[in-house]
């Protein structure tokens, strides 16, 4: 079997069971169940968004909270404002993307080193973050919309069908909505990867100065991914704001910039499926322990219930034992399996071919 | 007579107190090959850095088909048609090595040509068994032949070749000799190198480097022959 091969069946496979999950969940589960794995498909966008820009665009982004939570705002505010959520979703869209380039062609076109850059994107998120946060009085308005400060914009109106404001998404909606965005999402990307200007961002991300000087210009395909993700991370932040109708600038936190960078190092760099897996296996781990309220006073029950200081033990975990993440240590083990087999099946012929020569 | 292809005038770097080129004036015809020789901390390499855009100059022009190139950007030269094979081989390690020829390839091929284009060079520097191999877990040798297979697919008008020899076997070596010549019949080459047998195999014309100017330039019999050039250089070689 050729790696062409196993590529397409990972692709069938990843279609089959998105699609089954799809259509399934909302006729096996119970509600809440349906708006947990809502949930759970809006941040795997959003882990997604920096998975093509860290995993394959080499550039790590400590920011990407940053656009998501533009994202949600944008949204929010011109929502309130129109009514109908069109313009809102493309707005949401538009302006991460807009301010992503703004940032991205200082940093790139400026030469900042990667370092910098992440201490950069890290910045501007914490910057966002305070700044957001202190508009608490009625005077911080944007037409209708106040921004509420650190207690946020509750009651954000619901996506409709575009073009019909009676239509809207109900919470089931939203769920197929979702889930079918995050399809989209990982195969438009994994079509982006096969292209011309995919292949090109690995070849920079491996070697900087070598695609310079084949001739290609590192700062305008950095650009040009950097912004990619930066859409791609408001339009998760517009979905957020529909599931929750609330968002407040903890979206902007320091927390939920580490949170996205932890998924994609769980789930495995310079894969899609990894970072999917390690966010929605993360996420799911994070609501189970949290559901574990401490009942009894047992130092285990209590320890179990501690949701931080199990992930943070995972985390370092990962760092040190599966430093490549999930998904590309078990593609690796899976090669080896294959190796071994192929090598005792050739080991196996060996003698007969002798005989018969 | 004909515009060079290349020339520089006074070209000089300097770093901090360091003069690491000074003054350089170097002209290059067209589908001429010369060799550039000299002992290690001459500036050779830093020389080429400059042609190719990794360094600006701190003074003095670059001029590429009578083009100032001396503020250009890397993949700006590039595209004007100088390519560079560096002295540690600088390639996409964690790629294929078809996928290392392919980027190079589909700079300047579109669509269908590219795969034809890309099997055409693993041919020529037999890598074709290679082709699916990671590229950083090749051995030296090989790498080499990788990093000339993705300047060529560029086809730059002139290339500057580093240390193409370094730790080849003999075979590669008059393999690599044999291939330089075949490049030479269509394009222009600058080519530093110690090896002063290869030097013999190839060049005609040597341009000689020492703390930053050109010492010397003559035919390469002359070169060898040029007590001067022994004294600072050939001494040592001729020593071992």
């Amino acid at each position: 079997m050729n790696a062409r091969t196993l590529n397409f069946i990972g692709l069938g496979l990843v279609g089959i069971i998105g699609v089954a999950f799809l259509v399934l969940t909302p006729r096996l589960a119970e509600l809440d169940t349906v708006l947990e794995f809502t949930v759970y498909m809006i941040m795997a966008i959003l882990a997604l968004s920096l998975a093509l820009i860290w995993g394959y665009g080499g550039i790590l982004c400590f920011g990407q909270s940053a656009f998501f939570g533009l994202g949600a705002y944008s949204y929010a505010i011109a929502m309130f404002n129109t009514g109908e959520s069109t313009i809102p979703l493309l707005l949401a869209i538009a302006l991460p993307a807009a301010f992503a380039a703004l940032l991205g062609y200082f940093m790139f076109y400026g030469r900042i080193s990667d370092v910098y850059l992440g201490v950069i994107t890290l910045t501007v998120t914490l910057i966002l973050f305070n700044s957001v946060n202190s508009t608490a009085g009625p005077e911080f308005h944007i037409g209708v919309a106040r921004l509420g400060g650190f207690n946020g914009i509750p009651g954000i109106p619901p996506l409709n069908f575009p073009g019909n404001k009676a239509a809207v998404i109900d919470l089931e909606g939203m769920f197929y909505l979702a889930t079918a965005a995050l399809l989209a999402t990982y195969f438009g990307l994994r079509l982006l990867l096969a292209s011309r200007f995919g292949r090109i961002i690995v070849g920079i991300r491996e070697n900087e100065r070598r695609a310079e000087l084949l001739g290609y210009d590192p700062r305008a395909y950095k650009l040009v991914t950097f912004t990619i993700g930066g859409a791609l991370a408001g339009f998760a932040g517009c979905l957020f704001a529909n599931w929750g109708n609330f968002v407040s600038p903890t979206i902007f936190g320091l927390a939920q910039s580490a949170q996205i960078i932890i998924w994609v190092i769980v789930g495995g760099r310079g894969t899609l499926i990894g970072p999917i897996v390690g966010c929605i296996g993360i996420q799911w781990l994070n609501t189970a322990l949290g559901a574990n309220q401490p009942s009894g006073s047992d130092l285990w029950t209590k320890l179990l219930a501690n949701a931080p200081l199990i992930l943070g033990i995972i985390l370092v975990a990962f760092v040190l034992l599966v430093p490549k993440g999930l998904v590309p240590t078990l593609g690796d083990w899976g090669q080896l399996l294959l190796r071994s087999r192929t090598r005792r099946m050739a080991a196996g012929l060996k003698p007969k071919q002798a005989e018969e020569g | 007579m004909a515009a060079p292809l290349l020339e520089t005038r006074d070209l000089s770097m300097r770093f901090g107190g360091v003069q690491a080129v000074r003054n350089v004036n170097f002209t290059l015809a067209e589908g001429e090959l010369r060799c550039l020789i000299g002992p290690n901390g001459a500036g050779k390499s830093t020389f080429f850095k400059m042609l190719t855009g990794q360094l600006q100059p701190s003074q003095g022009q670059v001029l590429f088909r009578g083009h100032d190139i001396s503020r250009a950007h890397a993949h700006q030269i590039a595209r004007l048609g100088i390519g560079i094979k560096t002295q540690v081989p600088s390639v996409f390690d964690g790629l294929s090595v078809r996928e290392n020829i392919w980027l190079a390839a589909s700079r300047i091929h579109s669509g269908e040509r590219v795969s034809g284009v890309v099997d055409e060079m693993l041919e020529r520097m037999g890598l074709t068994g290679a082709a699916k191999r990671l590229v950083g877990q090749l051995a030296h040798g090989q790498r080499q032949w990788v990093e000339l297979g993705i300047v060529l697919s560029t086809e730059p008008e002139l290339i500057l070749l580093d240390e193409p020899a370094a730790g080849m076997t003999h075979d590669e070596v008059y393999k690599t000799a044999e291939l330089v010549r075949e490049i030479n019949r269509s394009k222009a080459l600058i080519v530093v190198e110690h090896d002063m047998q290869f030097i013999r195999m190839i060049a005609k014309q040597v341009t000689v480097f020492n703390q930053g100017s050109v010492l010397v330039e003559d035919a390469v019999e002359n070169i060898l022959r040029n007590p001067l050039v022994r004294d600072i250089y050939l001494g040592k070689q001729a020593a071992a």
